[in-house]
């Protein structure tokens, strides 16, 4: 009887000994996998000689060199001219100085993180807007040719985004667009919108029609229903759908890089160029790094029960 | 003001048609439809469809977007012919295919079993799950530039790593610079980013087979390696070759993190085909051949995910 109940339970819970060995292996999986970030993270606070030492070193004296270097631009001056400046007035400051550097201005990190601030939610609001009342045209009305159109919409997705960028590089030149944040923000729109679109209608199909039904029946008209009814039960599904529409415009890098140079730069093609002497300033671009990635990290802890659905356009839900 | 008798009332709504008095008050359900969905699909057609246009039109032409004023030519299908024949082009489609072939290989056999172990639903699993597919969610731009910083010749934590394992020293080997490891290089970076991807959609698929089918088997006295090959593997499988398509477009598209990390480098050994087009649209301001060569990509791609579609939906469907 022991014995029996022992091998029922053996059939869908996996034993004791197999749990433990899944464990370990995904636990070391998730530690490996995490080194690269713990890596840039640590960088973010070396200097520069302790960022390129052998063997690497984990345990380093902190500085501030990186974050300084992040956020200013500095010129190499001769030690006796250094030493006639007045005290430092900052610990960047003092942090340069150590170096024969002075401060020369504000580097370009602050603006570029703003674009993308703001072309990220900027296009994210515009994608939800658009995404959200045309998933529920396709939906709950009668659409011509329905599932025809909601293919075209998935197939804007499979152009390269370089094969895209070659006439829209035409034309935003022609009429005034390029290198500005609303060019970006619209570009980036009509890359999430179908996301927005196929992840929307998704939740949507899932809210029974009776509560709209219902609402017809006490004379709201469709609009109101949408507005009143729909909207609210499916809130879930657009703070999801907002948070994949920001990552994807956080992230973008692509067209970014070839349609923007200056005003309208965000900060994934910035980063890159963080220059010191001789080189790349690895402890600058692993501050920048840092701070740029951050926020995805509480997204993707925020969005952890959605991410499936997102990462594959509604297609897989659980 | 009489109110009608109830089983009046019942009728007279009865005998209204449900549009007709929908239509009473407020727009009618179709001139809402087109409301909801018109700017979606005009942002399409202006954004990805009139682009698209434009491409193939310009694929016919000498167009170079440097030179704007010179006198446009028709050169007729020579780009096409000339892109078929071009010895560069099929270089780079071949490291394309060997970038393809052996990140979906990876991700799907790491990913496959990763899941299969969180599936043994140890204590902890989800929280470690969340830690595992933090990769994914960042900008593959900046993945790439770090990485470049974690495979630096000599001083970098990917050599010392190796060399830690294995005793190969690391001044021995470079991993951007040999032409021989550079296409593993992009291979290594791209199964640690998205690995998870794959994982995630197996650990749906695992988890959506019916307890009941192993109870089965096991009532038959199915090995469990008989249970695997005919009950978790087929009922996966088509979860599989949905992460497979959704990684294989994305992967043909290949751009910001390769551009990042090898540029394409040493040589052209990493050049995939997204590069390449990058490189003839805005480096060598060939616009009439690049454009050319996106329409090539772009029928490629669509096609070859048209194909597979029907694959999967067999599998789906048997």
């Amino acid at each position: 009887m022991l014995a029996h109940t022992a091998r029922a339970h053996s059939v869908v819970e996996p034993t004791a000994l197999t749990r433990g060995i899944a464990a370990v292996l995904v636990v070391a999986y998730a530690l490996v996998t995490m080194m690269p970030l713990a890596w840039i993270f640590l960088t973010a606070f070396k200097s520069g000689p302790d960022s390129i030492a052998y063997p690497p070193k984990v345990v380093f004296t902190p500085s501030a060199e990186g974050v300084c270097n992040l956020f200013t631009t500095r010129t190499r001056q001769t030690p006796e001219y250094v030493a006639s400046l007045p005290p430092p007035t900052g610990v960047c400051d003092r942090v340069s100085r150590a170096n024969n550097m002075v401060i020369a201005g504000a580097s370009n990190y602050v603006p570029r993180f703003v674009n993308s601030l703001i072309i990220a939610f900027g296009s994210t609001a515009l994608s939800i807007l658009l995404g959200v009342t045309a998933a529920y045209a396709f939906s709950r009305l009668r659409v011509p040719l329905k599932d025809d159109l909601m293919f075209f919409i998935l197939s804007t997705r499979m152009m390269p985004p370089i094969a895209v960028a070659i006439p829209i590089y035409l034309m935003y030149r022609e009429v005034g667009l390029s290198d500005t944040r609303v060019g970006m923000i619209l570009l980036y729109t009509a890359v999430n919108v179908s996301l927005a679109v196929w992840l929307l209608k998704g939740f949507i199909d899932e809210i029974p029609r009776e509560y709209e039904e219902a609402a017809l029946v006490d004379g709201y008209t469709r609009l109101q229903a949408f507005v009143k009814v729909v909207l609210p039960q499916c809130t879930t599904g657009i703070v999801a759908t907002a948070i994949f529409c920001l990552i994807f415009a956080w992230n973008e890098y692509a067209f970014a890089v070839l349609l923007t140079s200056g005003e309208a730069q965000t900060a994934p093609p910035f980063i890159p160029i963080i220059i010191g002497e001789g080189g790349q300033d690895w402890p600058a671009v692993a501050a920048g790094t840092t701070v740029f990635l951050l926020p995805i990290l509480v997204f993707t802890v925020l969005l952890r029960r959605h991410l499936l659905r997102g990462i594959t356009f509604g297609a897989v839900r659980k | 003001m009489k109110i009608l008798p109830a089983p009046l009332l019942e009728r007279t709504a009865a005998a209204t048609p449900a549009p007709l008095a929908r239509r009473v008050h407020g727009l009618s359900d179709r001139a809402l439809a087109w409301i909801f969905i018109g700017p979606t699909m005009a942002l399409l057609l202006a954004v990805n469809i009139f682009p698209l246009i434009w491409t193939i039109r310009l694929s016919f032409t000498n167009y170079r977007a440097n030179r704007p004023n010179a006198t446009l030519l028709s050169v007729g299908l020579d780009h096409y012919h000339a892109i078929l024949n071009d010895p560069d082009i099929w270089a780079a489609m071949q490291a394309t295919a060997h970038f393809l072939l052996w990140t979906l290989v990876l991700e799907t056999l790491i990913g496959f079993l990763l899941a299969w172990l969180i599936d043994r639903r140890f204590r902890g699993h989800g929280f470690w799950t969340t830690v595992i597919l933090i990769p994914m969610m960042l900008s593959p731009a900046v993945v790439g530039n770090f990485w470049a910083f974690l495979y630096q010749p000599q001083s970098g934590l990917w050599n010392y790593a190796v060399s830690f394992l294995t005793g190969i020293p690391p001044e021995s080997f470079e991993m951007i610079g040999s032409v021989r490891l550079a296409p593993w290089a992009i291979v290594i970076v791209d199964t640690w980013m998205w690995t998870p991807y794959v994982m995630l959609i197996c650990l749906a698929g695992l988890r959506s087979v019916p307890d009941y089918l192993y109870e089965a088997a096991e009532i038959d006295r199915a090995s469990p390696w008989r249970q695997f090959w005919s009950i978790t593997l087929p009922m996966v499988l088509p979860f599989v070759m949905l992460a497979v398509l959704f990684r294989g477009i994305e992967n043909f598209k290949m751009f910001d993190m390769v551009n990042l990390l090898t540029s394409g480098g040493p040589g052209s050994t990493t050049e995939l085909a997204s590069i390449t087009l990058k490189r003839e649209a805005f480096e060598k301001w060939r616009t009439g051949y690049s454009s050319a060569f996106a329409i090539i990509l772009f029928v490629t791609v669509f096609g070859l995910a048209n194909i597979y579609v029907k694959a999967l939906n067999r599998v789906k469907n048997r």
